[in-house]
């Protein structure tokens, strides 16, 4: 009963938080209402066992990802205003695609439903999910493991590339400059004659 | 009440038309697509994991592997994300705004 109502909640609240994310007018606002889906579908992982998942989704989404987006939309100088314009000339299209395409989905779900209804598979206490996902991941799994590795490396790189800049006029410290200075580079002894100064 | 697979693969129908919806939607403002891709990606991994703890461990196959692979989509999405953010930075940069009708320049 109590996984029937905790069910119910976390997908009423992910459901309505994503449409939230579409409809919002304010961009931020979006972003929060993408962290509540997130969270409300990591609760939903939870209640079905996957409890490693759930809080990888925290981290990485909330953690990462909202934060990232949300550092682009408020740095980025757009009238939101405008882009929002023509919102209803396309709801229209977008409607139809929509319901057409969850009437398909609904249509493969309820051939499913159908059948035998099934729950979580009770598996046995001696080993967590996390247990059972780390043996998993790192025999069979182990070389796609370090190619999504190699994935987060590239993305990590081509983001920076991509948005690295020289900028002009900027006083920059090197480090390597200051350190091979001499005494013979900075100090110079003038020997001065008396009543003349330097001339 | 019993709560079943076709329950969770139903909030992630839900989730991946409103993420289409959106699309749709939105056309013109590339930040809320872009967070439309992650809803839809949210929803396929709902649907990987809700397959994984349902479905009984047999000899040939090891129901673990549905939540290795949303923990794959979430490597790739989050790099996505990191990558789709970070062309928009520079385009924002060069060209002052970021509405989609302008990124047609390449048109032949």
């Amino acid at each position: 009963m109590l996984t029937a109502l905790s069910f119910y909640l976390l997908s009423a609240v992910a459901v309505a938080a994503a449409f939230m994310v579409v409809a919002s007018r304010n961009p931020v606002h979006s972003v929060m209402y993408l962290i509540l889906t997130f969270f409300s579908a990591a609760g939903l992982f939870i209640l079905m066992g996957a409890e490693f998942l759930a809080l990888l989704l925290v981290l990485v989404y909330v953690g990462a990802v909202a934060v990232l987006f949300l550092f682009v939309v408020m740095m980025l100088d757009v009238d939101f205003v405008e882009l929002k314009q023509g919102f209803l000339s396309y709801l229209p299209i977008g409607a139809v695609v929509a319901i057409v395409l969850l009437l398909e989905m609904v249509l493969v779900g309820g051939a499913y439903v159908a059948g035998e209804t099934q729950t979580v598979v009770e598996r046995g206490q001696e080993l967590s999910n996390l247990e059972r996902f780390g043996a998993v991941l790192y025999t069979e799994y182990g070389g796609l493991f370090e190619a999504a590795g190699i994935v987060l490396l590239v993305a990590m790189i081509g983001a920076i590339v991509l948005t690295l800049r020289e900028r002009e006029g900027v006083r920059k410290q090197n480090a390597m400059d200051q350190m091979a200075r001499t005494r013979k580079d900075g100090v110079e002894l003038v020997d001065i004659e008396p009543g003349q100064g330097l001339g | 009440m019993i709560i079943g697979l076709s329950h969770y693969l139903i909030v992630a129908a839900l989730l991946f038309t409103i993420g289409v919806f959106g699309i749709f939607v939105n056309r013109k403002n590339v930040i809320i697509i872009l967070m439309c891709i992650e809803l839809i990606l949210l929803a396929v991994n709902i649907n990987f994991v809700a397959f994984s703890t349902h479905m009984v461990e047999t000899a040939t196959s090891n129901p673990m592997a549905g939540q290795i692979f949303a923990l794959f989509i979430l490597t790739v999405a989050a790099a996505e994300a990191a990558v789709g953010l970070a062309i928009l930075v520079v385009y924002f940069r060069n060209r002052g705004n970021i509405a989609v009708e302008n990124i047609d320049l390449m048109k032949g």
